[in-house]
């Protein structure tokens, strides 16, 4: 394998190691503010993908993706003030299946709106055939826009947990819930925003991945599974290990190919997972000390 | 008490001869065919229920040891071995009387392993899988069991739909019948059909028996120590880890049955009994039928089953298991029986209480 | 206890509240479709078709007078739910007749049931296995995928090609391909230097062309479809990959171009003509058939016609005429179907027979390709004088 091969795969392992670490980082912050682990994360993705579409109908390309982030972050909104602010402490496996049960009910609604059929935005700039060639390397710009666009998520959450007063009363929420309570910080509140910003940042993967992929009313679950094995490769809650894990994870699988059978190439993931939680749970850059912290 | 406990299970057998006989007299036969298909699941979800009920282990990849026990089955009874036939292992397994002669599709003559030795092979590789997968998975806690077991199941289903050795995407076809006693043969011919409802019931029946003898020794005890307070009952010298590995290993076989029985009364085998849409939807019934509630999990895995077999909920089955799942989840996580649950209970506990042998 | 007399219960009312209606004096019609699910792409046109002609029949007032009852039963691609649905419509319905299933892996399941139970069975599947060995009751629409790779590798001689890649997708639609591709290539001279099987689920295909580059292939086939299909030729083109690029029928609906975008462009597939319908000289025996279902069928449902949806179309007419040639006894109309010939589908023209229950050949393909963003009939001339 030539340099110029090992280059094209890198970067689309990177491309999709981005993606996993976004939907990562969905996970980890609910986690981080509610302990939850929100199964149905995978379907924001979906639903800012499939929203784009149908408003590109009507409004120029930038209006749709910012109405389909809106209106996903009001549906994750929703969810919350729905199904989980009013359960009263509830067991951990109680919340699984719950978020679960919310992400077939999610799959089944999309199905009914926009049927099982695959839909695509248009690329962003150029067509599906325009490549930046870099010698025998071809990257298409669409994946320049993903990894643009999953930097500037992480550049935004930094800025808001670490300079906003509502990050870092979540941040508080999340170190230690009775504590900020009693400090006056609306704890209830705080969680229906946790789950905002990561139907959020969803949607906003989502939007920009789905020229690339295309997006059906099924694609939220693999995505889900990827994300939560980065997460937890991570360390649950640890999201700038998130991203890490994202992109070792997508360069794994892109060079896995050489090796195995490409029918495979999920086992691997899974695998993965499997092993981590059987060694070391807290993933490969956390220590129990650093997870229970539950910082950014 | 030992007396309570056998006058559910002749209720249970009451109740699966007089729905048979009402069928007949109906002159509705056919629906024993999907009553005896939910028979089969229900194999998977009584075994469920003990794991999810008395030691609190969510599973959400159980559909995973149903189809390798289907599966090892199927494919054991279609593979032809002629072409090896001079093999060692080969002859020695025709030696031992476990192989049988036929002829495939297309009039060709094949050799393949018999039904009941494919049945025990299924078995054996299920036990060992669960015990494998059982030790480390079951050291983990809440989230993490949730998507180890996810994870287990999945890499189940992608194995199964990648590798064209058993069928890919197809599923294998054209099992051959179980004859399980002279006369008596698993197989989906509709002239078969009432023996056929009578071997499933049975499968149940003595299933659900061998549990509830479980629940009620000092296993059982056990368990519901652990379910209650598991620290407690470490620190009273009850090996949980033991305990917890040979439920899961018990559901395990008992979803591993099921998968062998139903392949045969099929005549086949796909990858959608690996999906984790299945998982979730065994998990659905355990959750609404209550938990630690086998009767209540029987119950309701007839009912849902029955209902998705014959095509009740359309197009929106997984939605409405989705949706059971989170109103059960949301409003009675104790499962639909949760009104009989005390009275149960209390009863279990009055049973305990009557039954102070001395210590042998 | 308390439960196991719900039990009774349950199943008492479950009896009471399933006993089906019966209509007085129609023909039912079962149909089993994967409408939903990993199949949908197959069984949802192939419902909408079934509705729409069994609507059209009873507006004209049925076939002989007696109106057609659809029952449409979603199978999700399960095989299980495909042999209880299908017991029961033999069963309980007792129906005429069933349409389906969409996929070969359930088809091949309920074949013994099918024969066990008497009913005509018209499969929407391709497999080969469907109808090879014949079974009396069970018949085919779809082409058998052997012609589509027969149509591929007649082309690639043409071309000149002895060197190919083939990747597919883990469906049961790919491994169909897979399978003939692999069983056919010697006779055409053609070696198989790189083969991949990916999942249908893949978002991103780039590592798996960039192998087929490094193989050195002078062209490859794709045999999948959405949403894998229109991506694995976008990452071909974008990596540079030059080559010839040859898809299956599955390629078949203008919205997958419409996907692909600019990298359709060129590529080869072998397809029935309902999708150049409009381009079809006027002497061309399908032309009426292709036009009036392309018409209604995007009339009604405001989507593009897929070939899919033709199977369905092929195996009702197909009832349809045996019905209206042969009376309402089973019996008759099973041998009503197997001798009928020159049958006008929109796969192609169906000659049937008692050892033939699929009754196409290599003359129901014709090979498409992508021009200006239009299906249209591939021409060697016109290709050679770009």
């Amino acid at each position: 394998m030539n340099i110029e091969l090992l280059c094209q795969y890198l970067i689309a392992g990177l491309t999709y190691g981005t993606i996993y670490a976004i939907v990562a980082i969905g996970f980890n912050i609910i986690y981080n503010t509610t302990g939850i682990i929100n199964f149905a994360q995978g379907e924001f993705v979906m639903l800012g993908g499939m929203l784009a579409v149908t408003l590109d109908a009507f409004f120029p390309l930038p209006a749709a993706i910012a109405g389909a982030v809106i209106i996903t972050m009001l549906a994750g909104a929703l969810i919350e003030i729905g199904f989980i602010r009013w359960l009263k402490s509830p067991s951990v496996l109680r919340m699984v299946m719950i978020t679960i049960g919310l992400s077939i009910v999610i799959k089944a609604a999309a199905l009914a709106i926009w049927g099982e059929g695959v839909k695509s935005l248009p690329y962003f700039t150029g067509t599906a055939v325009t490549v930046i060639s870099m010698g025998d390397v071809h990257v298409s710009p669409q994946i320049l826009w993903v990894i643009g666009a999953s930097g500037l998520i992480v550049a935004l959450l930094t800025f808001f947990f670490n300079h906003t007063l509502l990050g870092r009363q979540m941040r508080a929420c999340a170190a230690n819930m009775d504590a900020a309570r009693l400090c006056g910080i609306d704890a209830k509140n705080m969680v229906t925003l946790s789950f905002v910003l990561s139907a959020g940042i969803g949607a906003l993967a989502g939007c920009v991945v789905c020229p690339i992929t295309y997006v059906q009313y099924d694609s939220g679950t693999n995505l889900a599974i990827k994300g939560f094995t980065v997460a937890i490769l991570g360390g649950l809650g640890n999201s700038t290990a998130a991203i890490a894990a994202g992109l070792m994870l997508g360069i794994l699988e892109s060079l896995s190919i050489w090796i195995l059978p490409t029918a495979f190439k999920d086992v691997i993931a899974i695998t993965i997972l499997l092993l981590i939680l059987f060694v070391r749970p807290s993933g490969i850059f956390g220590n129990a000390e650093a997870a229970r912290l539950k910082e950014f | 008490m030992a007396r309570a406990k056998y006058v559910q299970i002749l209720l249970l057998a009451a109740c699966v001869i007089v729905v048979q006989l009402a069928a007949t007299a109906a002159d509705k036969t056919q629906y024993l065919t999907q009553l005896t298909m939910a028979g089969y699941y229900s194999m998977v979800i009584i075994g469920l229920s003990l794991l999810m009920g008395y030691t609190g282990q969510i599973s959400l990849g159980h559909a995973g040891f149903f189809a390798i026990g289907g599966y090892t089955s199927a494919f054991l009874t279609t593979y032809n071995l002629l072409p090896h036939k001079d093999a060692p292992a080969v002859t020695v397994l025709a030696q031992c009387g476990m192989l049988l002669s036929g002829k495939d599709l297309y009039d060709a003559d094949i050799l393949v392993v018999q039904p009941w030795a494919a049945c025990i092979a299924a078995v054996l590789i299920t036990l060992a899988v669960a015990y494998v997968i059982g030790r480390p998975v079951l050291k983990l806690k809440g989230h993490y069991l949730a998507m180890a077991t996810l994870g287990f199941g999945t890499i189940v289903y992608k194995m199964v739909l990648g590798t064209s050795l058993v069928g890919a995407a197809d599923g294998l076809s054209d099992i051959p019948a179980f004859q399980l006693f002279p006369g008596l043969s698993l197989s989906g011919k509709s002239s078969l059909r009432i023996q056929n409802y009578y071997i499933a019931w049975g499968l149940v029946i003595v299933g659900v028996t061998l549990l509830l003898n479980l629940i009620h020794s000092r296993v059982g005890r056990g368990l519901r120590a652990i379910h209650g307070a598991e620290d407690a009952a470490n620190a009273m010298g009850v090996d949980t880890a033991a305990f917890k590995l040979r439920i899961f290993v018990v559901s395990a076989v008992y979803a591993a049955l099921g998968g062998v029985f139903l392949t045969h009364f099929n005549g086949g085998i796909g990858p959608s009994e690996a999906s984790i849409m299945k998982s979730v939807h065994y998990v659905a019934i355990v959750a609404i039928g209550g938990m630690a509630n086998l009767w209540g999990a029987l119950t309701m895995g007839v009912a849902l089953n029955f209902l998705s077999l014959r095509g009740y909920f359309g197009s929106h089955d997984d939605s409405v298991f989705g949706l059971i799942l989170v109103a059960v989840m949301l409003f009675a996580p104790e499962g639909i029986g949760s009104t009989g649950a005390p009275t149960m209970i209390r009863a279990w506990i009055k049973r305990l209480g009557a039954r102070e042998e001395p210590a042998p | 206890m308390k439960s196991v007399r719900w039990i009774i219960v349950l199943m008492l009312v479950c009896m009471v509240y399933a006993f089906p209606t019966q209509a007085a004096d129609t023909i039912k019609v079962g149909a089993i479709l994967g409408m939903t699910g990993p199949a949908s792409f197959l069984g949802a046109p192939e419902a909408k078709t079934l509705e729409m002609l069994a609507d059209e029949i009873n507006k004209k007032g049925g076939i002989r007078g007696h109106e057609i009852e659809l029952i449409l039963k979603d199978t999700g691609a399960s095989p299980e739910k495909a042999i209880s649905f299908t017991k029961q419509l033999i069963e309980e319905d007792k129906v005429f007749a069933i349409i389906g299933p969409s996929t070969s892996g359930e088809s091949m399941k309920v074949k013994g049931i099918a024969e066990d139970g008497r009913t005509i069975l018209i499969s929407c599947a391709a497999a080969e296995s469907i109808v090879n060995p014949v079974g009396r009751y069970v018949f085919k629409s779809p082409q058998n995928d052997r012609f589509a790779a027969i149509k591929i590798f007649e082309q690639m001689k043409k071309m000149g090609i002895t060197k190919i890649g083939i990747v597919s997708s883990n469906t049961g639609f790919g491994k169909g391909g897979k399978d003939q591709l692999e069983k056919l290539a010697p006779e055409y001279g053609i070696q198989i230097v790189a083969n991949e099987v990916y999942d249908k689920d893949a978002t991103d295909l780039t590592a798996v062309v960039t192998k087929l580059k490094a193989a050195g292939i002078q062209a490859f086939v794709n045999w999948s479809i959405e949403p894998a299909q229109a991506i694995v030729i976008k990452n071909a083109r974008q990596i540079g990959l030059s080559v010839p690029i040859f898809q299956s029928h599955g390629f078949g609906n203008i919205q997958y171009v419409k996907a692909a975008g600019g990298a359709a462009e060129g590529v080869l597939f072998p397809a029935g003509r309902l999708l150049v319908a409009d381009s079809l000289p006027k002497s061309n025996p399908q032309k009426a058939v292709l036009m009036k279902y392309k018409h209604d069928y995007e009339a009604r449902y405001k989507e593009d016609v897929s070939t899919f949806g033709g199977h369905a179309y092929d195996a009702f007419m197909i009832l349809v005429k045996a019905i209206e040639t042969a009376g309402t006894d089973k019996e008759k109309v099973r041998t009503a179907i197997e001798n009928m010939k020159g049958f006008v589908g929109t796969a192609g023209i169906f000659n049937f027979s008692p050892k033939d229950h699929n009754g196409l050949d290599l003359s129901a393909f014709e090979m498409l390709t992508v021009k200006g963003g239009k299906f249209v009939v591939y021409s060697d001339k016109a290709a050679t004088k770009k």
